[in-house]
């Protein structure tokens, strides 16, 4: 038995040119989901193997990848897949936004705006915004292909209804360029702003339910709402302990057993950058200010 | 200062050393070694070539003991692999008429040319635990007859001989892949079959199951089971004739069910299919059960059932992907979970600004 040899980015190039004419469509057909031969890769479904291997068939050496899962470079599952392109493409790695020429997200999009030169690649665990309406793929695909969606319109009133709120707080659909409703993967609606007029190309994989779909650059993106209930990104009403910031999306986080909390920013790069350029919290914590 | 889920990678290095040394567990122990697994542990390495779809004993028998006996684990360690061999092909259709049976059961018939072979099997045994199987044991020699190189008619084509079974399908042109391209609906039966013969046995086994339990009957009979080696052709294009490639054993079930028939046709037999490598009768049996479920469309019976609804099927027999999607739950979802909080708080902020009256949990606590 001897050890297999892997061609760069792991994909051969058949299946690279498969995904890549399934990425034109998508670019071409924006928020349309294309189906396409979704590989068994070596991490299992429903963990990134979407966005890994869009990500395996756009990557070139020249190109430095950042890695981020719930906006963070270190949480684990980032760690993973950016190992992961490092073994088998011995691509640049960073950790910094602004460095990095493709960006695969789990749950985020970065707090810094994304330029041109850029691609964000969403990992999607269900990519049919209808799904949970409708669970049949045959009636779907007729939904979209129809513009048939009142289904979610009713749904959204519902939770109007009921709650008094859209009760939609991630994976919050849009319709793209005016035609596709589309599910933006489950980013937090605080995100969902961020889909629209990007200077970045923005590409999503669903790698067990083998679909792609894309936004092109400055495209149009809009959160479903009604008049009357117009679309609200969400935050929660504090500012981020460690850096200050006001505008950036916060993770709560637990700091003892008797129910004390603290919000940080989810995307660690924005905030450790602001730290590094002299930004703090008036209210530091206990703990850094007993360390001085 | 508190930092969340600081240093992963060093995390993640350390929980795969922890994983190897529980892997080997006591070093005074000796290591398993691929023969053994692959000789004694036999039935696993079949399930794993079979849902792996690669038949390769060396390989099935590696991911075995890489998974730690974790079986849909190693299943996930083949198909892995799989999938980045090159596919130059497809195999001629095989002739299970000529395999060299190593066992062969009819339900159908009390004999039939060929007769009944039971070959190896737990049928029949009682299931008492041998305590003799504790230690090495000397094993008698079997009794063993010369292998048989008549050509034995199925029980379905006997069958179809007289008109009272419907033939097999016309040989597709070309058969489809699902790991080549993706599945869509309606799928036609050989992308069904490869699912099927892809798909995680338990899930068939209830799925089968609960068609004899009325969901979705089909009154089945096990025509024929039948386990054994058969030689493997692939038509070559330079040399201009099919070249053989290998032998490979495989277990077959041909299941006989309720007659159709119509206006323009007589009534006969419908059938269900299952073919699978190794040896492995309850996945063969379930597989044809669920294929003849999920004909009932195309054969004019009622659908409803569970077992017939082929998007349902088709969509969830697959173990690697459903181990894969229900743990990725393990994952991070704090953003996520922030966004459900931060909406449940205002919910209740409200509910209790309007319903003043109602102890708030803040309050319960206090008291």
């Amino acid at each position: 038995m001897s050890a297999p040899v892997y061609n760069f980015a792991y994909l051969d190039e058949q299946t690279k040119r498969m995904i890549r004419r399934a990425i034109l469509k998508a670019i071409a057909i924006p928020g349309y989901q294309v189906p396409f031969a979704s590989r068994e890769m070596p991490m299992p479904y429903g963990w990134g193997t979407g966005g890994v291997q869009v990500t395996a068939s756009i990557l070139g050496p020249d190109d430095t990848l950042k890695v981020i899962d719930q906006g963070s470079d270190d949480t684990t599952n980032a760690v993973s897949i950016r190992k992961f392109f490092v073994k088998t493409a011995g691509v640049e790695t960073t950790t910094k936004t602004e460095e990095a020429t493709v960006i695969q997200t789990r749950h985020r999009i970065p707090e810094t705006a994304l330029t041109e030169n850029q691609v964000l690649v969403y990992q999607v665990p269900i990519p049919e915004p209808l799904r949970f309406l409708e669970p049949r793929e045959t009636e779907t695909r007729r939904m979209h292909a129809l513009s048939e969606y009142g289904l979610m319109h009713v749904k959204l009133y519902e939770d109007i209804a009921r709650h008094g709120h859209i009760a939609t707080t991630y994976a919050y659909p849009v319709e793209v360029g005016g035609r596709y409703v589309m599910d933006p993967s489950p980013i937090p609606k605080f995100d969902n702003p961020k889909l629209s007029d990007s200077a970045a190309l923005q590409l999503f994989g669903a790698g067990r339910e083998k679909r792609i779909y894309a936004i092109p650059p400055y495209t149009n993106v809009k959160s479903l709402d009604f008049e009357d209930h117009p679309f609200e990104p969400y935050r929660h009403d504090a500012c981020c302990e460690l850096c200050g910031a006001m505008n950036s999306y916060l993770d709560e986080v637990i700091t003892d057993d008797q129910g004390s909390r603290m919000f940080v920013c989810s995307d660690t790069d924005f905030c450790e950058q602001r730290r590094a350029e002299g930004h703090g919290s008036a209210a530091a914590s206990p703990r850094e200010a007993a360390h001085g | 200062m508190y930092v969340a889920v600081k240093g992963g990678e060093r995390a993640i290095d350390n929980a795969h050393k922890l994983l190897a040394d529980a892997r080997r567990g006591d070093r005074t122990v000796p290591e398993l070694s691929l023969d053994q697994i692959d000789n004694q542990l036999a039935l696993a390495v079949d399930r794993v070539m079979c849902e792996g779809s690669l038949y390769d004993r060396e390989l099935a028998a590696l991911a075995v003991k890489q998974a730690r006996g974790d079986l849909i684990e190693a299943i996930f360690l083949l198909r892995a692999y799989r999938t980045t061999l090159p596919r130059f092909g497809a195999s001629e259709p095989l002739e299970t008429g000529n395999m060299d049976i190593r066992r062969r059961i009819s339900a159908t018939f009390k004999d039939l040319p060929g007769g009944q072979v039971l070959g190896p099997t737990f049928d029949y045994t009682h299931r008492l635990l041998d305590h003799t199987l504790a230690e090495q044991s000397e094993i008698e020699e079997p009794a063993t007859a010369p292998a048989d190189s008549t050509r034995f008619k199925s029980v379905a084509e006997l069958l179809a001989g007289g008109g009272l079974i419907e033939g097999d399908d016309p040989p597709a042109e070309e058969v489809g892949d699902l790991t080549r391209e993706p599945l869509s609906f309606p799928a036609n039966r050989d992308l069904r079959l490869q699912n099927l013969a892809r798909g995680d046995e338990g899930f068939l086994l209830a799925l089968g199951y609960s068609t004899q339990r009325g969901f979705g009957r089909t009154h089945p009979f096990a025509g024929e089971i039948r386990y054994g080696e058969i030689e493997v052709e692939f038509f070559a294009e330079d040399a201009g004739f099919a070249v053989p490639l290998g032998t490979i054993a495989v277990t077959e079930c041909q299941m006989v069910n309720q007659f159709t028939g119509n206006g323009t046709q007589a009534p006969r037999f419908t059938r269900g299919y299952g073919l699978v490598f190794g040896q492995s009768e309850r996945k063969a049996m379930a597989m044809a059960l669920v294929d003849r479920a999920l004909r009932a469309r195309e054969l004019g019976e009622e659908t409803g059932s569970p077992a017939q609804d082929e998007e349902f099927v088709l969509s969830h027999s697959d173990n690697v992907q459903a181990t894969g999607f229900v743990e990725h739950l393990k994952l991070p979802h704090y953003v996520d979970f922030q966004s459900e909080l931060g909406l449940l708080r205002k919910l209740q902020a409200e509910f209790y600004a309007d319903n003043p009256q109602t102890d708030t949990p803040m309050q319960d606590a206090a008291e």
